[in-house]
């Protein structure tokens, strides 16, 4: 599995790209143009990969505009759930960090204490010519 | 906009491992300006552009150009804006990084009370609206040196809004008109920075240093209110003066500590404001202005051959001293606002509405802080024009120049030379040499009691001008020496013993009777001479004032 999907959190499997035009399923109307998933893949560097991987972002979209079912007419809008809260002020001490080793345990690759990451949009070659980034 | 665009360095540069410092992709997805506010800019500023269109040829209609600035300054605090981990310029790569700032899972959000100070002072010395409630959003766009995926910032609801910033400008044939301009403050808002990428081409990977990452960052923006590059570098240098005088940001630009965006658009004067570019990865003052000029001047350029103005984000390439595209070709970038659901709004108190028994370590008074707020760089020039008797000039001259002012004042603590003739060594000789050495004043081989007590031999006419010069010279060249040692080892004390100085003036005239013969005559030019022969005679250590009536005189009848 590619450092990418990794990085990334995402389990959506590589390979076949550009193999589907999302007319796949049409989860409560909302259907995903080939344009818009080619313009969120460049943005997030995030591979759809597969006409299952779509359907399940459809699946989410669809999933999330039920809340549009809700009826709210008359309700004041809130800012947040916590608005009524006291925010919280801390006082400038450092009394954190000095953990390199902890965190870097957490990342599948790294350089001396660096973080390694795929090399973003730095050589993102051309929508059409496009591959998965090197496994370094 | 285009986030992650930025992390292309300048075309033409490929360097193997190149810092790009992420900090300028902060940028609020909204324009600064939005159009209504940059017309309402336009028609409220009274100001003349100080140079309205470079290089106008004939028969060409005038160009007036429009600049505005998104400033990113760090706060200065011992912590990060949500986080316990230290804030450090140089520290091993994500030694300061705490479990939120790598955004773990489970991680929560802790405002840091400094940062807000900071913020509200800021916010007050730049005369802004303080807002009692305010609020954090996250902005989102995907970069590995940014672990949530999301910046917290003040979108909708800022810390501090509608404010100014006032700054002088040379004007004038010889630039030495004062004037001063105004600039609106749109507002000021808390932000988290990014953590830095360093891209490793020849491996194409990019690695990660999240020290940065979650540092408190005060974003400032400024309404189009400019007109050219050197407007915007003397309003970057007042505010960097201001942060420093309150001590909220270091304001250092060669440490990333102050980052400038600048926007810029050229149109006829009357007509709408043309189209705007947006110019990245300004991080000195001199580029700044730099920068600014040259793009003014190829959007003239370009809209004078039939070209059109792309909506685009350049980059300036400080090598090449031009700007670039930053290939940024995506369209608008959707941040996706919304509010941060970890922290409920802001709330900040005034001596009147402080709620009573409320524990003292979670409110924050604006009064108070207000009382608080040391002397601003304006009072401050103020001060020393009405103290000192000097030109308003010369007191910008005074705190533009790291240290100088504490320099000044610690020669006039010392001397019991006129402030003026202070003042005059200081900006002339003193800094003449620094700059000519190209030296901070940290630097100076001669200390503020060195030169002080120079002024002293001066003022008590135990030396003359032109002697001390020689000696300042001296003091600059060989460290550790103080002034009279100098005099007494070059002999440059004044004469003072009349009697010694009339029997030199007498040897001369004796051995030069040609010229004595042209003085009887009435060839005032012959005086002169003899003054001149004189004065030689004594290494110039005689005043020659005294010469001439000793000549004088010795030689009428």
């Amino acid at each position: 599995m590619c450092a990418r999907a990794a990085w990334l959190g995402l389990r959506a499997p590589l390979g076949g790209r550009r193999g589907f035009t999302s007319k796949a399923d049409r989860q409560g109307g909302g259907r995903i143009t080939a344009a818009v998933i080619a313009h969120l893949e460049r943005l997030a560097l995030v591979d759809f990969g597969s006409r299952e991987a779509v359907a399940r972002l459809e699946k989410a979209i669809a999933f999330a505009d039920r809340l549009h079912t809700v009826d709210t007419d008359g309700v004041e809008p809130m800012e947040s759930v916590l608005e009524d809260r006291c925010l919280y002020l801390r006082s400038d001490n450092v009394v954190e960090g000095n953990c390199v080793e902890e965190l870097l345990q957490n990342s599948h690759h790294v350089m001396e204490e660096y973080f390694v990451a795929p090399p973003g949009n730095i050589s993102l070659p051309k929508l059409d010519e496009q591959e998965p980034f090197p496994d370094s | 906009m285009a986030a992650p665009m930025l992390r292309w360095g300048c075309p033409g540069r490929r360097w193997g491992l190149a810092w790009i410092d992420g900090g300028s992709r902060h940028e609020r997805g909204a324009p600064t300006g939005s159009t209504s506010n940059r017309i309402r800019g336009q028609s409220s500023v009274a100001q003349q552009p100080l140079h309205t269109a470079q290089k106008l040829k004939k028969g060409e209609h005038k160009w007036a150009a429009v600049v505005g600035l998104e400033i990113h300054a760090q706060i200065s605090s011992n912590s990060k804006l949500f986080s316990g981990a230290q804030v450090c310029f140089t520290a091993p790569p994500n030694s300061l990084v705490s479990f939120f700032d790598a955004s773990l899972p489970g991680t929560l959000p802790v405002l840091n009370r400094r940062c807000v100070e900071a913020a509200v002072m800021t916010g007050l010395a730049l005369n802004c609206r303080i807002n009692k409630k305010s609020l954090f959003d996250r902005k989102h766009y995907f970069y590995a040196d940014l672990p949530a995926g999301y910046q917290i910032t003040q979108q909708r609801l800022p810390i501090a809004v509608n404010g100014s910033l006032t700054y002088g400008v040379c004007v004038g044939k010889r630039r030495s008109q004062m004037v001063t301009r105004t600039v609106r403050i749109k507002q000021i808002q808390l932000e988290q920075d990014s953590g830095k990428s360093l891209h490793d081409d020849l491996r194409s990977q990019t690695l990660i240093d999240l020290n940065r990452a979650g540092v408190g960052l005060l974003e400032v923006v400024l309404e189009p209110d400019m007109s050219c590059g050197e407007e915007a570098a003397t309003a970057v240098r007042e505010l960097q003066l201001i942060l420093q005088a309150l001590g909220t940001s270091q304001a250092n630009m060669a440490e990333g500590q102050l980052r400038v965006d600048a926007n810029v658009s050229v149109h006829h004067p009357g007509e709408p404001l043309g189209i705007r570019t947006e110019v990245k990865n300004l991080n000195s003052i001199r580029f700044l202005a730099k920068a600014i000029d040259y793009e003014i001047q190829r959007q003239i350029n370009e809209l004078e051959n039939g070209g059109e103005i792309l909506n685009e984000t350049r980059s300036f390439d400080y090598k090449l001293g031009c700007t670039m595209p930053m290939r940024d070709k995506e369209g608008k970038q959707d941040y996706r606002f919304m509010p941060e659901p970890n922290l409920p709004p802001l709330l900040l108190y005034d001596s009147a509405s402080l709620p009573a028994g409320a524990d003292s370590q979670q409110v924050i008074n604006i009064d108070q802080l207000r009382e608080r707020l040391p002397e601003l760089p304006s009072v401050t020039r103020e001060r020393l024009v009405q103290q000192y008797g000097m030109l308003p000039e010369h007191s910008f001259t005074l705190l533009n120049e790291v240290g100088l002012l504490e320099f000044f004042q610690n020669v006039i603590k010392e001397t019991r030379a006129e402030p003026k003739k202070v003042t005059s060594w200081v900006l002339n000789t003193f800094l003449g040499y620094l700059k000519q050495q190209n030296l901070a004043v940290s630097e100076s081989p001669v200390t503020p009691s060195a030169l002080a007590q120079l002024l002293d031999l001066l003022d008590s006419k135990a030396i003359s001008s032109s002697a001390a010069k020689q000696v300042f010279k001296e003091l600059w060249r060989s460290e550790g020496k103080t002034p009279m040692q100098i005099v007494s080892e070059k002999q440059l004390e004044l004469m003072q013993d009349r009697e010694a100085l009339e029997q030199l003036c007498q040897s001369v005239m004796e051995g030069h009777p040609q010229v004595v013969m042209d003085v009887k005559k009435g060839n005032s030019r012959a005086l002169n001479k003899l003054i001149g022969l004189v004065r030689r005679a004594t290494l110039s250590r005689a005043d020659p004032a005294m010469i001439k009536e000793i000549l004088e005189k010795q030689l009428s009848p």
